[in-house]
């Protein structure tokens, strides 16, 4: 009867990892020596394991870049895939340490499950994909459509909502996961997918022809999506929020990971107190003072981590949009360091 | 957990110190069990207390009554974005109970056309059989889902391109779409005609059993009952003068409006269901009938019963003794493998309640408390009402 | 004295008639005997024709054999994409686990195999010691092995597992683990103390009235909120806690048949020679009773392994959850991946199920004294 310890056995060495789910979550981080990241189970672009089971994406670099703040390394850095379902409890229960995962920002996650959002890394708006062949030119022509969602989400209410203030008809084809989504699609199931914009344009490569597919022109929806991290430890709020903010700065400012080095010289107090030459802004965080010249230097700015991830030059080919910079008539907008 | 007085020591003879004596360590047994599973209930439930509270995470039953905002496929009852996530758990468990029903008579049917098969002495119709249930057993329920939504409904045609073997019904990728009968006014008399034509029924069996018994004479109830289940309601609709008219499926824009519609996801739900289920019910109906002695069909061929009567009146009703306890545990597999629903996007309880509710609310321990509190009490009314009814067959023995 | 047309000796037995011996005397017997039967045959024939025919054309006939992308795969009248699934074949059957650790799996696997075997062939001697190995040893080894993090292996987290891999982990750990539990369960539904009893009866009816799914919903997204601040379970473990106890009910049950099949003599002569409850229940009882249900424990694996399936669900990728994943693959989307991929996991699903319950029944018949 030795056998009846074995689960416990297995229990105490595969996987209780003791993460305190409150208090200090940067000291936890430190004293396990690496960050826990949730992430999408499969999103290309955003957060993926390739077939060698290296992540990679939009989402996965801000993890990477957090780590860096910490560690200056970007390989302390685990990721848990999530399901739509899973996401929030796991960052709840502390199995994770910030949820990275193309999670829309509104005001019932932030009031009702104990979350609060860190920022919004990429500003989306949800769309609808269908096939040229259906000969429409605008969402407005969707009535009597099938629809593929997946559950979970807010796209799913979006689209109750779009249809229902339009006064037209559809019938949801709910599922699961984002894959089971654009298989029913892809075997024609339904008429319309829809979920956030830059997710069509992640879609739709795995499509089996995409050139038969176009995204209609209307957003029906705000889709902020930010790392989410759990209320309560301020102190891990901030470095989440300001990792995104130094990348937005640094790009702002014209520093990337190729001319870091030379810009530690530079004259601009700005660049300076980013990159922790001057004062000492990263002690007060828990950090070291040049922790945003390590971001910058092993991940990247903002506008770098975009061009390599889902930018114009990838198969994705997104523009940046809202995502431009506020010099240049986007959104992104980060606070001064000083 | 140690029941040291099913020995039967004596506990009498009071010489027993009291570390032996069975009496007493049955109930240190039984008094650890309870304060090993108080403390763990104590300690899980004072756990996830705090956790909710200290992440100001909602809890209690009251999103129940909340505006749910999302839309559903299939509903039974009416249905709107407006409703509540309350009218989304009736929905959802309104369609597990569909398919669930729908699955049992088919897959029972099936499984007994199956199992009688395998004993067939056409060697042909008995191979079949048995690589039937030999290969549909051995593959796992959801991949079979999975074939038959994601490969074979792919394979059907877009609306436009539609099969239409009969006028007004057609099969595409979106479905299987059916004439939809509507019912006028005077159409009252119809419903009437049904029921009357039930309770006629029921009474025209019992009585043809009784006088059956008594004077041994037959009286052919099935004819009858089927002459009155559908010739009442058919001189009903002849009297009121057919205020019934049909809504036809018809082609507008992308898809079918109007009439009946199956979605394909219920579709292929059921036909895993059932093709899965049956190879199973299959299995337990030969063992059943293989349980029958075999000198009952020859004092049945004896006495010139054919073959059909023989199986209908001698063999089935011995093996049912067999057969019905573990075509309950069938019964209650099929109920509860219908929650695999949520990989192939039928709304079912599990996906609407446990899904897609789930979700919006996050509020996971009520939705999963309630969700199997269902498929619970589900599974113990089902068990009841096959233990019930195994009595009465058992009873039936003389 | 003879008479001439009186025959001494018999007649030699004419042949039967050409319809009642050979093919046709076969086919007319189990075929063809009677208009319903023929019918039937018709119609069994047809059946075979329409699902067979098709069948045989898309996986051998019309199949693609080689290729190196979707190009292959893609034209009219096309067959199984067989190069899609030997281009994925590493990660149908380690999941993303790191290429040049992959030996460490090679290695639990042929463990596995080696102490599996000897242990299912009967009359294979020192089975005492290949049990303990099987049930104990081998999966500290295999734990180590396929983990690592220390002894030098480097540590492989359990995100990195999947495929085939997967899908034999946890059927396994839910065997192993439901042994024990599903014993004291057993026992404890036979007992005739009534809190253990009452204990015992609602634990294996709660977990048999519920669907798996349910429990990999609370595992995956309900545990996590009922266990204290800071501790956590890894994904995969909390799965494997959530099937162990899901079969331990059903293997309760399963147990419980063979020790209702012990006759009570055995109960007392246990007791006659001064056997307290334990030791009769180890040394009498259960060797009885657990060489009895061996074939109801083979089945139970039978459908625990098939079950392993909906670990797909909560977003672990066994051997269907990866296939499915690489359908979305570009490299390889053609209108006959999937269905490619659903033969090549139905092929393995039914080796491993058939294979077991060929198994089960050679042993039922074994155990079954009572036809010998």
């Amino acid at each position: 009867m030795t056998n009846k310890f074995l689960p416990w056995l297995v229990a105490a060495a595969l996987g209780v990892a003791a993460t305190a789910a409150q208090a200090d979550t940067l000291a936890d981080v430190k004293a396990k020596g690496f960050l826990q990241c949730g992430a999408n189970t499969g999103l290309l672009g955003f957060g993926s394991p390739d077939d060698k089971g290296e992540w990679k994406g939009f989402d996965v670099d801000f993890c990477r870049a957090i780590a860096v703040a910490i560690f200056n390394d970007p390989t302390k850095v685990k990721f848990t895939p999530l399901t739509a379902k899973e996401r929030f409890t796991a960052l709840q229960s502390g199995e994770v340490d910030v949820l990275v995962r193309n999670t829309t920002w509104t005001l019932s996650r932030d009031s009702q499950m104990g979350l609060i959002f860190a920022g919004v890394n990429y500003y989306d708006g949800q769309g609808f994909m269908v096939r040229k062949s259906l000969g429409i030119s605008s969402a407005l022509e969707l009535s009597g459509a099938s629809v593929c969602v997946q559950t979970g989400t807010t796209t799913e209410l979006n689209l109750a909502d779009y249809f229902r203030a339009n006064g037209m008809q559809f019938n949801p084809v709910v599922f699961e996961k984002s894959d089971e989504v654009v298989q029913a699609y892809d075997a024609g199931r339904c008429d319309a997918f829809t979920t956030d914009a830059s997710g069509l344009y992640a879609e739709r490569l795995k499509l089996t022809n995409p050139a038969d597919h176009m995204v209609l022109p209307e957003i029906i929806s705000k889709e902020p999506l930010g790392p989410v991290v759990r209320q309560g430890d301020d102190k891990w709020l901030t470095i989440v929020k300001w990792t995104h903010y130094v990348m937005l700065n640094a790009e702002e400012a014209g520093v990337t990971s190729a001319n870091v080095e030379q810009m530690k010289t530079s004259d601009n107090p700005d660049i300076k107190r980013m990159l922790g030459t001057e004062g000492t802004f990263g002690e007060p965080m828990g950090l070291t003072n040049d922790w945003g010249a390590n971001v910058i230097a092993k991940v990247g700015n903002y506008g770098e981590v975009f061009d390599r991830n889902v930018g114009p030059e990838t198969p994705l080919g997104i523009s940046r949009g809202l995502n431009a910079l506020w010099t240049k008539g986007g959104l992104q907008y980060g606070p001064p360091v000083r | 957990m140690a029941v040291q007085n099913e020995l039967g020591t004596d506990t009498s003879s009071g010489r027993v110190s009291p570390f032996y004596d069975p009496r007493i360590r049955g109930i240190v047994f039984q008094a650890a069990l309870v304060i090993f599973v108080v403390v763990l209930v104590y300690i899980g439930a004072s756990n996830a207390i705090e956790n909710l509270q200290s992440q100001n995470i909602a809890s209690g039953f009251g999103f129940l009554g909340n505006t749910a905002g999302f839309a559903i496929s299939q509903t039974l009852i009416p249905y709107s974005v407006t409703s509540t996530y309350g009218d989304a758990f009736v929905v959802g468990l309104l369609n597990t109970l569909l398919v669930a029903a729908i699955g049992i008579v088919l897959a029972t049917i099936l499984g007994f056309i199956i199992g009688i098969a395998r004993l067939s002495s056409n060697w042909l119709v008995a191979k079949v059989a048995t690589a039937y249930v030999e290969i549909v057993r051995n593959l796992p329920l959801l991949l079979q889902l999975l074939f038959w939504y994601f490969a074979v409904v792919k394979s059907l045609p877009s609306p436009r391109e539609s099969y239409g073997p009969l006028a007004g019904i057609y099969l595409n990728i979106r479905g299987l779409f059916m004439p939809k009968p509507v019912f006028g006014p005077g159409s009252w008399l119809f419903d009437a005609a049904i029921v009357v034509a039930i309770v006629a029924i029921v009474v025209i069996w019992r009585w043809a059993s009784q006088r059956q018994a008594a004077t041994g004479q037959q009286f052919p109830t099935l004819w009858t009952s089927l002459a009155l289940f559908f010739g009442l309601p058919l001189f009903a609709l002849v009297v009121t003068g057919f205020p019934v008219t049909f809504e036809m499926p018809e082609l507008k824009g992308f898809n079918f409006t109007g009439g009946m519609r199956m979605e394909p996801e219920f579709v292929a739900l059921l036909l895993g269901l059932v093709i899965y289920t049956a190879s199973f019910i299959a299995e337990i109906v030969r063992a059943g009938i293989q349980a029958v002695s075999h000198g009952q069909t020859e004092a049945a061929g004896a006495l010139g019963f054919r073959r059909g009567l023989t199986l209908r009146l001698v063999v089935i009703p011995q093996a049912m003794r067999v057969i019905i306890p573990p075509l309950t545990n069938q019964y209650l597999n099929l109920t509860k493998n219908s929650s695999l629903a949520v990989a192939i996007g039928y709304p079912d309880l599990v996906s609407v309640f446990a899904g897609t509710v789930l979700n919006q609310t996050g509020q996971a321990v009520e939705v999963i408390f309630i969700t199997m509190l269902v498929y619970l009490t589900i599974s113990l009314l089902t068990s009841a009402f096959m233990n019930w009814f195994n009595l009465r067959m058992a009873l039936v023995e003389r | 004295m003879s008479v001439a047309y009186v025959r001494e000796t018999p007649a030699e037995a004419l042949p039967p008639p050409s319809t009642a011996v050979g093919a046709i005397g076969w086919l007319r017997a189990n075929l063809f005997n009677g208009w319903f039967n023929t019918i039937l045959t018709l119609v069994g024939f047809y059946l075979v024709y329409i699902i067979v025919v098709p069948f045989l054309e898309f996986a051998i006939f019309d199949a693609v054999w080689t290729g190196e992308n979707r190009e292959a795969c893609i034209g009219p009248e096309v067959g199984a994409c067989w190069p899609f699934v030997w281009a994925k074949f590493g990660q149908f059957m380690y999941g993303t686990y790191p290429d040049p650790q992959r030996w460490r799996v090679d290695l639990v696997a042929v463990m596995f195999i080696a102490s599996m075997v000897p242990l299912a062939i009967p009359g294979v001697p020192y089975k005492r010691w290949n049990a303990i190995f099987f049930f104990a040893i081998f999966p500290v080894l295999a734990f180590i092995l396929l983990v690592g993090g220390f002894l030098g292996l480097e540590l492989v987290e359990t995100a990195r597992w999947g495929g085939l891999l997967v899908t034999i982990v946890v059927s396994y750990v839910g065997i192993v683990a439901s042994l024990p539990l599903g014993v004291l369960l057993a026992l404890g539904r036979r007992s005739k103390l009534p809190i253990i009893k009452t204990f015992s009866v609602v634990f294996i009816e709660f977990w048999r009235g519920v669907p798996l799914i349910t429990v990999l919903f609370m595992s995956s997204v309900m545990l996590p909120l009922f266990l204290p601040d800071g501790v956590s379970f890894d994904k995969l473990l909390r799965a494997l806690i959530g099937i162990a106890l899901f079969s331990s009910a059903y293997m309760a049950e399963v147990i419980r048949g063979g020790l209702q099949a012990i006759p009570k003599g055995q109960y007392e002569a246990g007791q006659a020679v001064g056997l307290g409850y334990w030791q009769s229940m180890r040394l009498i009882i259960l060797p009885q009773a657990l060489k009895l249900v061996i074939p109801g424990i083979v089945n139970s694996f039978i459908s625990l392994l098939k079950d392993t399936s909906l670990v797909l669900i909560i977003g672990i990728f066994d051997l269907l959850g990866i296939i499915q994943r690489n359908f979305t693959d570009a490299n390889w989307a053609t209108p006959v991946t999937s269905h490619t991929g659903y033969l090549f996991a139905g092929l393995i699903f039914w080796m491993l199920c058939f294979g077991m319950s060929r198994y089960s029944i050679f042993m039922e018949r074994r155990l079954d004294t009572s036809r010998r």
